[in-house]
């Protein structure tokens, strides 16, 4: 009897941690979900880190066409920065919001997180159109190609981000704070968050590196 | 204390769950979270302009301040700790980040050498015709 139970407690606590669990069970929804989100967000990375390596390897392969120190704007790049730093930050407040079912905040930091991240998308649109008007489009050079395909995916990524946004307020409005709807924010918030992490990669790796070669 | 801690860890926490705080603690750790980054932002793109340190420190110290904000980052926006609620998140972590770095230092290393060892663009040419 006693052994059934050392063994039971065991198993409860595979890596002798001192915590003992009798019997959990499955994992809550919520976990699953977020934890499937998780591993997505991770392949997503590895998928930036592809272009990542593309850029690092073509970042000198500029075929007489500009090289980066040419043509990037150190001042832009900082304004791009802090804009996504600060809708992190509200984003998290958002969901903070969304935890405790406050609606006014959760409006308020989702809509300024809308906000910040569409002066993000302009400011670097602008960017993208006046290289093409000066005639440093992505065929240009093998450069310049890695430049536009690496920051241009995670410039769709917060685009796609933007939309999510919209809809997870719009179902907020219709539906309240349901159990699924903070699922879909807890994912919302996650994604946000990863892409901020992925644009501290490019603003180091491609602007900041990129003009000091 | 023994019994806190079992209804503590009744499960693992999801990724960008925190552990049960109020929600002044929460937005502080929003708030640090966001002063950390926005100092190693600044002290970035300083250190990139500068001509005050060592230039060829420069590329290095600006890998390691990213991997830093990246840190700070998981910590205090995604939440993903090192406590034993958090196993599976940080084993999940730590997969990504193998296969990035096998990725871009594997990407970055072969095309270093094959770059040295190759001869230039215009002795290639004539052996192509």
């Amino acid at each position: 009897m006693s052994m059934t139970a050392t063994a039971g407690r065991a198993h409860a606590d595979p890596h002798h941690i001192g915590l003992v669990v009798e019997h959990p069970g499955p994992a809550s929804k919520r976990i699953v979900t977020a934890y499937g989100f998780w591993v997505f967000l991770l392949s997503d990375i590895v998928m930036f880190s592809c272009f990542f390596a593309a850029y690092a390897v073509l970042s000198g392969q500029t075929a007489g066409g500009p090289s980066g120190s040419e043509i990037f704007e150190q001042r832009n790049v900082a304004i791009e920065t802090v804009c996504l730093l600060l809708s992190s930050f509200t984003c998290g407040m958002a969901s903070i919001a969304a935890d405790v079912r406050n609606r006014f905040w959760f409006y308020l930091g989702m809509t300024v997180t809308c906000v910040l991240g569409l002066i993000f998308l302009t400011i670097e649109f602008r960017e993208f159109a006046d290289l093409v008007a000066r005639g440093y489009g992505p065929s240009r050079s093998a450069f310049l190609t890695s430049f536009f395909s690496l920051v241009g995916c995670h410039g769709l990524h917060v685009s796609a981000g933007v939309l999510w946004l919209l809809t997870m307020m719009a179902q907020v409005f219709a539906k309240g704070f349901r159990a699924d709807v903070l699922r879909r924010m807890m994912c919302f918030a996650l994604f946000w968050h990863a892409l901020d992490i992925v644009w501290v990669g490019v603003f180091s790796v491609v602007y900041l590196l990129g003009s000091a070669v | 204390m023994s019994d806190q801690m079992h209804v503590r860890t009744g499960h693992d926490l999801a990724p960008g769950e925190e552990e049960q705080h109020s929600v002044g603690e929460r937005v502080l750790g929003y708030v640090v979270g966001l002063g950390l980054a926005l100092v190693l932002t600044a002290t970035s793109f300083f250190i990139a302009g500068t001509d005050l340190v060592w230039q060829p420190s420069i590329p290095v110290a600006l890998i390691v301040l990213a991997i830093a904000q990246m840190g700070v980052h998981l910590v205090f926006f995604l939440h993903i700790t090192t406590g034993p609620d958090n196993t599976n998140n940080v084993l999940a972590l730590a997969f990504g980040l193998l296969v990035v770095f096998l990725v871009v230092g594997g990407t970055v290393w072969i095309m270093g050498h094959l770059n040295a060892n190759m001869p230039p663009m215009d002795q290639i040419m004539p052996m192509r015709k």
